[in-house]
């Protein structure tokens, strides 16, 4: 019976195995001054990710942490656009890429810094007719990069901001074999609740542990008066997460004002966080320093 | 992925990578034993996993670069900046440090570099209020942080 793969030591002089070996060393040392990674994600999009995702980091960082957000949306990128930093320059250091500062120093790495106008998409070099073959790959390898070239220096929470859907969890999952949690984002519609269901099952069998799950834009909150009707219909995350066994960290009612001031580059929570919106994520964000038995500053 | 010489069951070893030319890489391997040699021959789509990879087969890699495959990948792109000169120490005058500390303490920090890569770009060495201003003009929405206007001088 002729030798089989595994009877083979070594690589066989291609060194591949030895420089993948060493990706994953530098991207673990790199990992070892953050303590605790948190994943935001969702089923379907347009749920409000990544305004949660700026809002948050805000209000932890407010009560003194020192916060990164990775834009894992490599398609949509949003961050920079949210905290008003899109013009900012990455430059070079001695250790590695220097992240661009937002408000609070939350630093911020994501693709639209690298990209050179509003309307480029995220293009890369390779023969298009094989580009299932390859593309994947490439893109995990970005996220590597993001992770593991950045200068992130000392971090209490990094936030990784991921794109809609479940594809690229597995690839978190394999990056960061320490990710300390996930933060999982519906909205108050079946179709969203259809979905995220598939995020909360795939979740735990990557073994990731479930946060909480969120319930965005679960009603409408009046800028004027302070009321909260009913946006989507009845919210209904309580349920669902009693369903399926996880922590509920709340319902987060919609404001207009988070919009507009997303698009501004201001986080919500900057100039309202004694709105219903604004308790409401500070809420969440209580809970996600409790769930890592921090206790807010 | 590894290779076997089947006739002398042992582990054939890289020799050589050539390419890639017109997209495709060659890849030698020999038998130690018995000098059999083959070539794993791939097509542009496999030629791009590898460059994917972020790997150089065969020969030591060269020291990792930071952003490397991103840089090296992505069609359109704003190039890094060099870093800002380490030798240009900029002094805050001290009008310009009260204006400073005058901004809510979350703003400080971004304000204040915000300012120095604008005097660093301008070649200034003295920060003064009027720089301040000038960098606000250019950098409106890092100023927009603040709950309150910029506190004039």
């Amino acid at each position: 019976m002729p030798k089989r793969y595994q009877d083979i030591a070594g690589d066989g002089g291609s060194h591949i195995l030895r420089q993948i070996g060493e990706q994953v060393a530098r991207l673990a040392q790199r990992m070892s001054d953050i303590r605790h990674k948190v994943a935001i994600l969702s089923g379907k999009g347009g749920v409000g990710k990544s305004a949660l995702t700026v809002n948050l980091a805000y209000l932890l960082s407010q009560q003194g942490y020192n916060l990164g957000i990775v834009d894992a949306d490599l398609s949509g990128p949003s961050i920079p656009k949210m905290l008003g930093i899109r013009e900012q320059p990455l430059f070079l250091s001695q250790q590695g890429v220097v992240p661009a500062k937002a408000i609070s120093n939350i630093q911020v790495v994501s693709l639209d810094f690298f990209l050179p106008r509003e309307e480029t998409p995220a293009n890369w070099d390779g023969p298009v007719q094989n580009a299932f073959v390859w593309k994947g790959t490439l893109e995990a390898g970005v996220l590597r990069e993001f992770l593991s070239d950045i200068s992130w220096g000392e971090l209490d929470f990094l936030f990784l901001d991921l794109p809609p859907g479940t594809a690229l969890l597995p690839t978190i999952a394999q990056l960061l074999p320490d990710l300390g949690g996930a933060v999982i984002v519906t909205i108050p519609s079946q179709v969203s609740h259809f979905v995220v269901k598939k995020s909360i099952t795939l979740s735990r069998e990557l073994n990731i542990p479930i946060i909480g799950l969120v319930e965005n834009m679960a009603g409408y909150s009046c800028p004027h008066c302070g009321s909260t009707e009913p946006l989507f219909g009845t919210p209904q995350g309580n349920e669902i997460a009693t369903q399926l066994g996880v922590p509920y960290l709340g319902q987060v009612p919609f404001d207009p004002r988070l919009s507009s001031l997303a698009d501004a580059g201001r986080p919500f929570a900057l100039q309202h966080s004694h709105s219903p919106t604004g308790k409401a994520l500070t809420a969440v964000a209580k809970s996600i320093a409790s769930f890592f038995q921090e206790d807010l500053r | 992925m590894k290779f076997l010489c089947v006739q002398c069951d042992e582990p054939m070893l890289w020799a050589e990578t050539q390419g890639p030319v017109e997209g495709s890489l060659s890849l030698f391997f020999v038998c130690p034993r018995c000098g059999h040699k083959i070539a794993l021959l791939t097509n542009p789509g496999e030629t791009q996993l590898v460059k994917a990879l972020d790997v150089k087969i065969g020969s030591p890699p060269p020291p990792p670069s930071p952003m490397k495959l991103l840089r090296s990948t992505l069609a359109q792109q704003h190039p890094l900046s060099p870093p800002p000169t380490p030798s240009i120490e900029l002094l805050w005058t001290e009008a310009a440090q009260k204006r400073l500390e005058r901004l809510p303490p979350f703003a400080r920090e971004m304000v204040r570099q915000g300012v120095e890569r604008y005097a660093q770009e301008k070649g200034y060495r003295e920060i003064t209020p009027q720089v301040i201003d000038e960098a606000k003009g250019e950098l409106g929405s890092l100023f927009s942080f603040h709950k309150t206007p910029f506190p004039p001088e």
